[in-house]
């Protein structure tokens, strides 16, 4: 229903139709979806690896006899039944339904995350293992995929590093993004140039090399990962929190997708072709 | 041109409805990738060939695991798995401090030999101070002592069709549908022959306890917890081990870990 509405609205809003410009090359389209199958079953499986041990430490190992835990999801007994808590840097919450205990009242489950944010929905550590690893390797192959090509056709240079004109025009870009207003160019705004550097240089790298730097085969091979990220234990806590910050993207990419015209958005991801602003000045290969 | 938007529209918005319905319904859709003898999963295990191969070119066969300070051991080992096995023969061996323990090495050897742990002991030993990684998440810093394995292995004179070491241990899994389930584990020669490799025997600058593997338990520093054996009995060379346990190489790679172990 919500996507009878949009086109609707973006159909009769915009009378004096802009072009219609190619603007994701085939590759971009291809990884972008990669990524997105891609990260789905990295992150709930990922949440099953963490519900094996649902505590995060500072340093290079896990304080069993000392605390140097940031987070810990557990369940205790209260005087009303078992209740979920989460404690984080020394505070505790309760997360009854949600951390450290979900499910039904009838049947509590005691885990990290509830069943609907795993794979699979109940323990097995083994099989997340399976499908974390795979995806692993499709997520770093698609990227690696996709490095090769935009810097050998310009695209990162281009249209995803934020240049000094992308900066001049910051502020009137999150102005405008704050209202909604959207302007629909050839390449993407100052904000987006900004979110997608954030996730293609610091979240995606942080990630990959905190994943990385868990495996004991590879600290051997690199023990210098172990210093960079000050420990295994406190890289795991990294990979952790690289996690949140792309679930927090996500969540803004969704948002922004939705509020800058769906159809349109969605056809530039899946066709290549994006309907331009009516001021956009029009070229050739563009379509009316 | 309005027909063919019309159907792109349509699968666009069915796509969505599909996607955000899969979500809300929860993962359950996914459990069958939990069902062991699944396809699907078996594709997507393939990774951890792949996973074993690169690590395998990339790390150095001597390659070192990193070895910490006298100062970051800052508690004991976590003991994890079996704490105080119960069979028999382990009882047997238990009642008597170890007196009558042989490590046996067999298989595809030309010469099998078996050890006392008095004869371990006395061999040339080695201490190192690392990292236990288990495979649930958590890390911790032990100080190991016993006599590295590749020796071992070198005077028993491993036969060229080996290609494997299985490890086989005193304790009980559990009760399966064929009997009682002992664990093993196993490894490649180049995990064999790793200097770090010990038959270890000391934890911390004590005997080594019952609960982290009494009397000897095998140490592959390049490896998760699970492929660190306690309560070894014998050290077999084989060129598969397709016939021990459900076949995969180790207890918990026949419930569906990974045999690498090194990720």
């Amino acid at each position: 229903m919500a996507v009878d509405t949009a086109e609707t609205r973006s159909e009769t809003g915009d009378p004096g139709k802009g072009p219609l410009v190619y603007r994701q090359a085939l590759l971009t389209r291809i990884t972008h979806w990669t990524w997105a199958v891609a990260l789905f079953f990295m992150l709930l499986s990922g949440l099953q690896i963490f519900n094996a041990h649902p505590a995060l430490y500072i340093g290079q190992e896990s304080g069993f006899e000392y605390d140097n835990a940031v987070l810990a999801m557990y369940a205790v007994n209260s005087d009303n039944g078992p209740v979920g808590q989460t404690r984080a840097f020394g505070r505790t919450f309760d997360t009854t339904g949600l951390f450290g205990m979900s499910g039904s009242n009838d049947r509590p489950e005691f885990r990290g995350f509830p069943s609907w944010a795993t794979i699979p929905s109940y323990q097995d550590l083994a099989t997340g293992r399976v499908v974390h690893f795979f995806f692993g390797w499709v997520l770093v192959a698609a990227l690696f995929l996709w490095f090769l090509s935009s810097l050998v056709n310009g695209h990162i240079r281009r249209d995803v590093i934020p240049g000094p004109e992308d900066f001049r025009a910051l502020p009137g870009d999150i102005a405008d993004h704050a209202r909604l207003r959207f302007h629909h160019g050839r390449s993407y705004n100052a904000l987006q140039k900004l979110a997608y550097s954030v996730v293609f240089f610091i979240l995606f790298p942080l990630i990959i090399a905190t994943g990385l730097t868990m495996s004991p085969g590879i600290d051997a091979a690199f023990p210098w990962l172990l210093d960079l990220f000050g420990g295994r234990q406190t890289a795991r806590t990294i990979h952790f929190s690289m996690m949140t910050l792309l679930v927090l993207f996500f969540v803004v990419h969704i948002v922004m997708v939705v509020a800058a015209g769906p159809l349109n958005e969605l056809r530039s991801m899946v066709t290549g072709w994006y309907r331009a602003s009516p001021d956009t000045s029009r070229r050739e290969g563009d379509r009316p | 041109m309005s027909r063919l938007q019309v159907t792109r529209r349509r699968f666009l918005g069915l796509t969505a409805a599909g996607a955000s319905s899969l979500v809300l319904a929860g993962c359950d859709q996914f459990d069958f990738l939990g069902d062991r003898d699944n396809r699907v999963r078996d594709v997507l295990g393939k990774a951890n060939d792949l996973t074993y191969r690169v690590q395998r070119a990339l790390v150095g066969d001597q390659t070192l695991a990193r070895e910490y300070s006298e100062s970051e051991i800052r508690q004991g080992q976590r003991p994890n798995g079996s704490r105080d096995p119960d069979t028999a023969d382990y009882l047997a061996l238990k009642a008597n401090d170890f007196a009558d323990y042989r490590l046996k090495v067999t298989g595809l050897v030309e010469t099998p030999a078996s050890y006392s742990l008095e004869e371990l002991r006395n061999m040339p030993s080695r201490t190192q101070i690392t990292r236990h990684d288990c495979v649930e998440g958590w890390s911790c810093i032990a100080k190991w002592t016993g006599t590295q394995l590749g020796p071992l292995l070198t005077a028993a004179k491993v036969k060229p069709n080996a290609r494997f070491i299985v490890f086989h241990c005193y304790d009980d899994m559990g009760t399966g549908l064929s009997g009682p389930e002992l664990y093993y584990e196993s490894c490649d020669l180049v995990d064999g022959f790793h200097p770090q490799t010990l038959v270890a025997y000391g934890l911390n600058g004590q005997t080594l306890p019952i609960a982290n593997g009494a009397p000897v338990r095998v140490r592959i520093e390049r490896a998760l917890g699970y492929k660190q054996p306690k309560y070894v009995h014998t050290i077999e060379l084989v060129d598969g081990f397709s016939q021990y346990g459900r076949g995969k190489g180790g207890y918990w790679e026949d419930y569906g870990y990974d045999w690498y172990g090194g990720i």
